[in-house]
């Protein structure tokens, strides 16, 4: 077995109204100094944890949201979001905020780390995880 | 086979940390090896030593120290986790400025990276949670 491992972080559930979310990206932002092979799929709820223009202040919780734009700083490039997901409430890729990456393969050329996959496409992925951690 | 176990719910609401517990304990009965149980969310209250369950009911805690003893389990709780649920052992307490602490016996605290060198180090790491 090589020394490189494929991590994928399965996020299931809303952002607030549990912790799982928060808790959730502490595993990953420590996770990313393991140097695997990292990727991240929002299904579910879960899509609603990427939605863009966050507000928290009427729930008195931080908005811990700007976070996921960090992602691409910590190598993260494989966002997975789920497609019956955003469709089954009403949302479009435009919802989400817009996450990046700089590919240094590419002369440092900025890309899109997050990729719609319909639930068969993210059955394969799953399927083709070593670590399969679901929050 | 070498297994990774991670708990992520509190004791009694949730029976994921039963089924942690049963499964653990039939892979350790079936000869395959236990690297770590990693306690994360409401996870990190399967350690506190001051659980006082009904007599007749199985008390949770006692029986992961129980287990931990019997087979030198790691027993590993998440210091990030804990920190947030009032879980600590001594050295916490004291660094905190609390007057006492409550790790039960065969658990310990430290980071998130025992979790991920359980995914690294294991054949197959087992979730357990909602």
């Amino acid at each position: 077995m090589s020394d490189v491992k494929k991590f994928l972080y399965v996020n299931r559930k809303a952002p607030y109204g549990t912790i799982y979310a928060l808790e959730s990206l502490e595993v990953v932002l420590i996770g990313a100094a393991f140097e695997q092979d990292v990727a991240l799929a929002f299904l579910d709820d879960g899509v609603y944890q990427l939605t863009k223009d966050q507000n928290t202040d009427g729930i008195e919780m931080k908005n811990f949201s700007p976070t996921y734009s960090a992602l691409g700083d910590y190598d993260i490039r494989k966002i997975y979001v789920e497609k019956e997901s955003l469709e089954e409430r009403g949302l479009t890729i435009d919802d989400l905020q817009h996450l990046t990456y700089e590919d240094e393969d590419d002369d440092w050329a900025e890309k899109d780390s997050i990729q719609v996959v319909t639930a068969k496409e993210l059955a394969e992925i799953m399927d083709q995880s070593d670590v399969i951690l679901s929050f | 086979m070498k297994f990774g176990i991670m708990v992520n719910e509190g004791p009694y609401t949730h029976e994921a940390s039963d089924t942690a517990y049963h499964f653990t304990k039939a892979a350790l009965e079936a000869g395959h090896e236990i690297f770590r149980v990693f306690f994360y969310h409401d996870g990190v209250n399967n350690a506190t030593r001051y659980t006082v369950p009904p007599q007749d009911d199985r008390n949770i805690q006692v029986r992961w120290s129980e287990l931990a003893e019997k087979h030198n389990l790691d027993l590993v709780v998440c210091i990030a986790a804990a920190q947030r649920r009032g879980i600590l052992d001594e050295n916490e307490a004291k660094r905190q400025g609390k007057d006492g602490d409550n790790i039960a016996p065969g658990f310990r605290i430290s980071g998130l990276g025992q979790l991920i060198e359980a995914g690294i180090q294991c054949d197959r790491l087992v979730v357990f949670g909602d």
